[in-house]
């Protein structure tokens, strides 16, 4: 009996030690967006780690929103737009891919792994990709730990 | 009417500032004429014992320059806070850490490794002698600053009531301003809204910039001693790096008028909190890449991307300063 007690306290704590990753998810209105509600409706499983904030377009996430996700606390940030070509706006995800290299090479000089930061094409259609990038990356922020930004 | 209390000082700075105040040439002697100046330590006599006998708010005004990186910066920020009714960051160091701000790249460990056992110029005798917060000698103890880990802004360690920008900030601005202040204090006429931005613009450099700008598209970058650049057209068009589109107004786009691009000194324009960010998102608008391997291929040419993008902004940037990767973590 007591050996029983100790180990649900065990695993209690083990729960309570086991990191759940905050993933903030910019997903585009037109494409990422819809796939992932596609992948609601399908009742196709999807990390709930990820929280998703609906933007009309992955080219209107800008630099400053994205560092400031990591500043509040977010361990991993998914920007999510249409395929090349498929852009509601045209372009606006070629600029996107352009922004995200950029940041990246950013984020790598102040000290924070790139991994942290990705980008995805995914179509209105694409619930399982939707569904399989939202675990794929939720494990693999995981596996990396909190992010602990030092101010001081 | 007594006349109103002016301090000067300056912290983790080069200097630059205190020379800027003195370049408003013949309006110093307004200055002087119309202010009782209370403490200046770069150019007339005073004690930090001074400061600290005066009553709190005794100052009407303190100009601070030099951002903040000792425990000496920090308690001189904290004493002229309190003894002074406005408190002005003066100068891009006070306002975003500026160059100094740099050195949050590293931390005091890796600054004092490099500086006290690395450096090549350093004599063999004194290499890996470390300055100590506090040292036994014949006549007691000797105490010297001690050296933080982190460069910050004089809005991070006290409350600012205005910022006046710019490496240094413009004479022609200092001047406007000081004008203006003496106007209020003889009229009694409002106060700008506290944290207001004085002596600079609200547009962006490249607002005040006379080259002629085309549909930018960069296909590669060019350092400028690689380059000569066209006296008349946009130097980014060129695929030169300036900062002016992240970049506050006011200094009359001094650099980019003698051929050289803006670094970034007047700090962000209105409503932008990141100017790295910023710049970030303008380059990506005009780089001329439609793969990331392309996209790649243009950036790698951007020499030190960080040093770059936050120039004088680093301590005041959303993570103010580089991680020194304790672990995985970051
Ligand atoms: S980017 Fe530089 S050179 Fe071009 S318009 Fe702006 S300030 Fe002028
Ligand atoms: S052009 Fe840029 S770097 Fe030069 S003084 Fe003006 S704001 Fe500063």
């Amino acid at each position: 009996m007591e050996t029983q007690e100790k180990t649900i306290e065990q695993k209690a704590v083990q729960a309570k030690e086991k990191f759940e990753p905050r993933i903030v998810g910019f997903l585009c209105n037109w494409c990422a967006y819809s796939g992932a509600d596609l992948a609601g409706v399908s009742r196709l499983q999807s990390s709930p780690n990820i929280r998703i904030i609906r933007t009309m377009c992955s080219g209107r996430v800008d630099p400053a929103m994205i560092l400031r996700a990591f500043e509040l606390g977010a361990d991993g940030v998914l920007i999510a737009g249409c395929h090349f070509g498929d852009c509601h706006y045209l372009e606006g995800n070629f600029k996107t891919m352009r922004r995200i290299e950029l940041l990246k090479m950013v984020l790598k000089r102040f000290g924070i792994d790139e991994k942290r930061l990705r980008l995805e094409w995914i179509s209105a259609s694409e619930a399982e990709k939707y569904a399989r990038v939202s675990f794929e990356f939720t494990e693999q922020i995981r596996e990396m730990g909190p992010l602990q930004l030092q101010t001081n | 009417m007594p006349k109103p209390k002016l301090a000067l000082y300056w912290a983790a700075s080069c200097g630059g500032c205190e020379i800027a105040v003195l370049d408003i040439e013949e309006k110093i002697l307004d200055v002087a004429a119309f202010f009782d100046i209370v403490f200046w330590p770069c150019a007339m006599d005073f004690k930090y014992a001074d400061v600290e006998a005066m009553e709190d708010q005794e100052i009407d005004i303190t100009l601070f320059n030099g951002a903040i990186r000792t425990s000496e910066n920090e308690h001189l920020a904290k004493l002229l806070r309190r003894k002074s009714k406005i408190l002005i960051a003066f100068g891009s160091c006070a306002h975003e850490g500026c160059i100094p701000g740099l050195s949050n790249f590293y931390d005091a460990k890796s600054t004092f490794e490099y500086v006290y056992r690395e450096a090549p110029s350093l004599e063999e005798g004194s290499r890996g002698v470390y300055p100590q917060p506090k040292t036994a000698v014949a006549e007691g103890e000797i105490e010297i600053p001690e050296f933080w880990n982190t460069v910050k802004p004089l809005d991070q360690v006290v409350e600012v009531d205005y910022t006046i920008p710019g490496c240094p900030p413009q004479s022609f601005q200092i001047a406007a301003v000081i004008e203006a202040v003496i106007d209020i204090l003889k009229t009694g006429k409002a106060l700008p809204p506290q944290g207001a931005i004085l002596g600079a613009g609200d547009k962006t450099c490249c607002d005040e910039c006379p080259r002629v700008r085309r549909e930018k598209k960069i296909k590669e970058f060019f350092r400028p001693h690689e380059i000569i650049p066209k006296e008349d057209e946009c130097l980014l068009d060129q695929g030169i790096l300036c900062l002016g589109p992240a970049t506050r107004s006011g200094c009359g786009a001094l650099c980019v008028k003698a051929n050289v691009p803006c670094r970034g000194c007047y700090g962000s324009p209105p409503n932008v909190h990141d100017q790295g960010a910023k710049m970030v998102s303008a380059l990506s608008s005009v780089i001329d890449a439609t793969t990331p391997e392309e996209a790649r291929k243009i950036m790698e040419k951007i020499a030190d991307p960080l040093g770059t993008l936050y120039r004088f902004s680093l301590a005041r940037s959303t993570f103010r300063r580089v991680q020194m990767g304790n672990g995985k973590n970051s």
